[in-house]
């Protein structure tokens, strides 16, 4: 290709792997269907609560075609994500704490058999006191889920920073308000699955799994098969979405394992959707109380938020997310005093974990909710009011978080614009209504989960005499087009076309350890690492060149596919380049690496404040339009505008891909999305149950892009794929509240709950006229 | 116990034993090895293993491998011209209807269905036809572009449905 041709960074790429998705060659996890892989069915507790007295499985054992089954006495030791809190077994001993906590797995011939071997399955317990709601595991008399964990709480959090007394004097309207935003799930499209082959002649295993985390995945299995991490090779085929539920290594992959290692050979467990739903890692049930004081100069003066989360049986992220709920009340507004107590706990509930825009969520859609509340009631636009408190970057948060960029003012500006906010806000008709909040996340935690001392990403890139660059890493692409992004890197640094380029993935054998696809931190921290290599690469390409053409490297002029030593030499061909490199040492591989700022580990003010901390935040701002039948309940997201700043957008037609969806999913929690139990049993393991939007259901969604460059980004970029979800709750209440008069605390806004509020106030004559009477 | 069905399958004609409670879905993914064919959900939520049944797109986790005797079923395997992309998959593919895509076959093939029939559909005819579909990543916006896009590439003859 000659010089000009596509570039590969800022253009509209379709994905590297989109061929195979759309054609049907993309092999996931359960489409690895060996001819000799017996079939992995697990057993799951029945009980919400219990000591464990008895699991009989001999005549699961008996039953003819069953080859293996196995129990908590095959798994001693306790596996978890975060080193400080594994407390589950893979297969429960001594205890269950919730109805589905895996019991016992078998392996069998085919599924029929498998199937039936479980229902041999016998269990004896004395039952324990269950407790399904926070504020049941928290009373005085509770039993501790958890010997460890007296009163049920997992990891309480309280700091104050500032004066928040002082702040609230000094504020012109001070409100307080309480919220609900209940469990939701990921429910990603592709059930989990996982595929082991235990090769008993060199005791080895080889495992499938549909993670985000091989990394992790492989951390696991060595701790709970107690084999020695070379003895392990770990692949992630195409995964069908993550959303967070797959960012730490899952029951079904290590009871797989467990089970290849007792048959000696292959098993395959693919779990039905009802057990997805069970394995949940979802968003905890989140109860807020928070206060805010306004000046009517629209400055807030002072925050005091609580927040209780459900974490469920388990610790799982719960640690980080009760920490998340509270550092990311900063660095979107310049806030000075701020409280913040946070309680999460255990109750007997399926695990929570990290859902897309990790902790963060729920208290911004309180924030957001709680501040457009009191701009009404002061009169004040709510853009002001959000203008009156932005940051100036550089700058360090009073919690000591790092931002570096701040694109915010530009997406409230793009979409005050774009939805014609001023000129529409107060001419709307009768049961219409805009709202509009704001919301940030992460690029990437700063702090790996294991500390190893290792760089934070390392990318390896190989050329050889087919003049074709492998791009070996070990980030996990999960749909979000995270091999895409690193591809395009390497091309644009290299000034190549992208079809030089082939990435390599997801297979410990091979690819370098990355720690995986979570907190949204590929496209910042592996994307330098994959600059890295790239330079290091164009190094020894410009050394080869310069000595080929007899020239200092300082004088070769990189143009793609040709390196000349000034503008009036005829110059090199890419071939020509490779084949002088490949004298010095035959295949050239290079290694990048990134590691993030010390400066951006988050703070010491209280214990855990390294949570938050990361290289940059992405900033979101919405404007939501509505439509309220009151004579249903039912509203319509007529359109959303949402405008995101990702620092630079890599690949523009990803960015708007990420945030469409982001915005979507924030639109299923705000409006239809719940989990339900009766007694401890998942009520909603089904899609139906569990509603999710359809297409008939998803409004148009458009997106703009802010540029911020941030200084230490790749190309100036920062995440696209969280940050825009969050805002989407508090715009829709807030454009409900515009067009009812009724402000909404408890999620999701489902027609039932929109008619009884509805028809709890007094509705004047003529139906579904306009009010701008404040809270309801 | 199990019956003898001759089907046409992606265009080929195919004899095979099936047992009598074996699913469509099944049969495609576990007897034939057409592994392109998603199952997303304990049965008939989620669209992900939608197929063309005589042009038609049905749920294969809903329909019986022993009902398809005399059959034409087409899978997402059948599309495309000589290793190119047909119309829908390349507007998938090229407006990015597809992120994780594993909902991606089924919309491909209900979007396929949708454009036998109806080559110049609305946005709200193409709302309608997948509207029994679920994909979590896109929010739907791309794609609908991408069936709009497929219509375009039919309409202007470059590429085949």
């Amino acid at each position: 290709m000659s010089q000009g041709a596509s570039q590969p960074i800022g253009g509209r790429v379709p994905l590297v792997d989109g061929p195979e998705k759309v054609s049907g060659r993309a092999k996931y996890t359960a489409d690895l269907i060996e001819p000799d892989a017996l079939v992995g069915r697990i057993y799951r507790s029945p009980y919400a609560h219990a000591e464990i007295l008895e699991v009989d499985v001999s005549e699961a054992e008996k039953l003819p075609g069953v080859k293996a089954v196995v129990t908590g006495a095959d798994c001693a030791r306790t596996f978890g994500v975060l080193p400080i809190a594994r407390s589950e077994h893979a297969l429960a001993r001594d205890k269950v704490r919730y109805k589905g906590e895996p019991v016992a797995a078998v392996a069998a011939v085919d599924a029929a058999t498998a199937e039936r071997a479980i229902r041999l399955i016998k269990m004896r317990v004395r039952e324990l006191p269950a407790y399904f709601t926070a504020a049941a595991a928290l009373s005085a008399d509770a039993v501790p889920l958890h010997a460890n964990k007296p009163g049920n709480i997992e990891r309480d959090v309280a700091f104050e920073l500032g004066n928040v007394e002082a702040g609230f004097a000094e504020a012109d309207l001070v409100r307080e308000a309480t919220y609900n935003c209940p469990e939701v799930c990921q429910n990603q499209m592709e059930m989990h699955a996982a595929v082991a082959r235990y090769d008993r002649v060199r005791d080895r295993i080889t495992v499938h799994a549909s993670t985000q985390v091989p990394y992790y995945v492989h951390l696991m299995l060595a701790e709970i098969l107690d084999m020695d991490m070379s003895r392990i090779r770990v692949l992630k085929p195409f995964v069908g979405g993550g959303f967070g539920c797959r960012t730490e290594c899952l029951n079904v992959e290590l009871i797989t394992a467990l089970l290849a290692r007792k048959v000696g050979g292959a098993v395959r467990t693919v779990i039905s959707r009802e057990e997805t739903f069970i394995t949940h890692r979802g968003r905890p049930e989140t109860d807020i109380r928070l206060k805010i004081g306004l000046r009517k100069d629209g400055r807030i003066t002072a925050v005091d938020c609580s927040c209780v989360q459900r974490g469920g049986a388990h610790s799982g992220y719960g640690v980080v997310t009760i920490l998340y709920a509270g550092s990311m009340l900063y660095a979107i507004y310049d806030l000075n005093n701020v409280k913040y107590v946070g309680q999460r706990v255990l109750t007997n509930t399926p695990p929570c974990g990290a859902f897309r825009g990790h902790g963060t969520v729920d208290v911004r859609f309180a924030f957001e909710s709680l501040l457009d509340q009191l701009a009404g009631e002061l009169g004040l636009d709510p853009l002001a009011v959000r203008r009156a408190n932005y940051l100036v970057a550089p700058t360090f948060t009073a919690n000591d978080l790092m931002v570096m960029s701040y694109g915010l003012p530009a997406c409230v500006d793009w979409v005050e614009r774009a939805s014609g906010w001023g000129q529409r806000k107060a001419n709307l008709p009768a049961g219409k209504g805009l709202g509009f909040a704001c919301s940030h996340y992460i690029s990437g935690a700063s702090k790996p989960v294991n500390w190893t001392g290792e760089p934070h990403a390392t990318v390896k890139l190989k050329l050889d005499f087919d003049g074709s660059i492998v791009l070996l890493t070990g980030a996990a692409d999960i749909g979000q087009g995270s091999s895409t992004v690193l591809v395009q890197t390497v091309a644009e640094v290299l000034g190549l076309d992208l079809g030089r380029v082939r990435i390599v993935s997801g297979d410990s054998d091979v690819v370098p350890k990355d720690n995986g696809s979570y907190s949204s931190r590929v496209t910042f921290i592996v994307g330098n690492a994959a600059i890295d290599a790239a330079n290091k690469l164009k190094a020894v390409l410009i050394t080869a060149a310069a000595r080929r053409l007899d020239a200092e490297p300082g004088d070769i002029e990189c143009l793609g596919e040709l390196y000349r030593a000034g503008a009036q030499d005829r110059g090199l061909s890419f071939e020509e380049v490779v084949a002088e490199a490949l004298k010095d040492g035959g295949t050239i591989t290079v290694t990048g690496t990134y590691s993030t700022l010390p400066q951006s580990h988050g703070g010491k003010k209280y214990r855990g404040a390294a949570i938050g901390g990361t290289m940059g935040y992405s900033y979101s701002a919405q404007v939501v339009e509505v439509s309220v039948d009151a004579d249903t309940g039912q509203v319509t997201v007529d359109k959303v505008w949402v405008a995101h700043d990702c620092g630079k957008a890599l690949n523009r037609l990803s960015v708007e891909g990420q945030v469409q969806g982001s915005v979507w999913m924030g639109m299923g929690q705000a409006m239809s999305e719940e989990t339900g139990y009766y007694d401890g049993l998942l009520l909603t393991a089904n899609m139906l149950d569990y509603r999710v939007p359809t297409i008939q259901d998803s409004p148009p969604i458009e997106v703009g892009i802010v540029e911020s460059n941030d200084p230490h980004g790749p190309f100036g970029a920062k995440e696209a794929g969280e940050g825009s979800l969050a805002a989407f709750l508090p715009a829709l209440t807030n454009a409900i509240a515009d067009a009812t008069g009724l402000r909404l605390n408890d999620l999701p806004v489902t027609p039932d709950r929109l008619y009884a509020a509805l028809g709890r106030r007094a509705r004047p004559a003529g139906g579904n006229g306009r009010h701008h009477n404040g809270a309801a | 116990m199990a019956r003898m069905i001759e089907l046409t399958l992606n265009g080929r004609r195919r004899v095979d034993a099936v047992a009598d409670g074996l699913l469509l879905l099944d049969y495609l993914r576990e007897q034939t090895g057409l592994t392109g064919t998603k199952t997303g959900c304990d049965g008939g939520e989620c669209g992900a293993c939608t197929v063309l049944i005589d042009d038609q797109p049905r749920l294969s986790c809903l329909t019986l491998a022993a009902s398809m005797s005399g059959r034409r079923v087409d899978t997402v395997e059948a599309l495309g011209d000589g290793g190119a992309l047909s119309a829908v998959q390349r507007g998938f593919h090229e407006k990015l209807g597809s992120q994780c895509g594993y909902c991606t076959p089924g919309f491909i093939m209900a979007g396929a269905g949708l454009l036998r029939r109806n080559p110049t559909p609305t946005e709200p005819e193409i709302r309608a036809a997948l509207g029994s579909n679920i994909c979590r990543c896109t929010g739907y916006v791309k794609i609908i572009e991408a069936i709009a896009f497929a219509a375009q590439l039919l309409a202007d003859g470059v590429a085949k449905p």
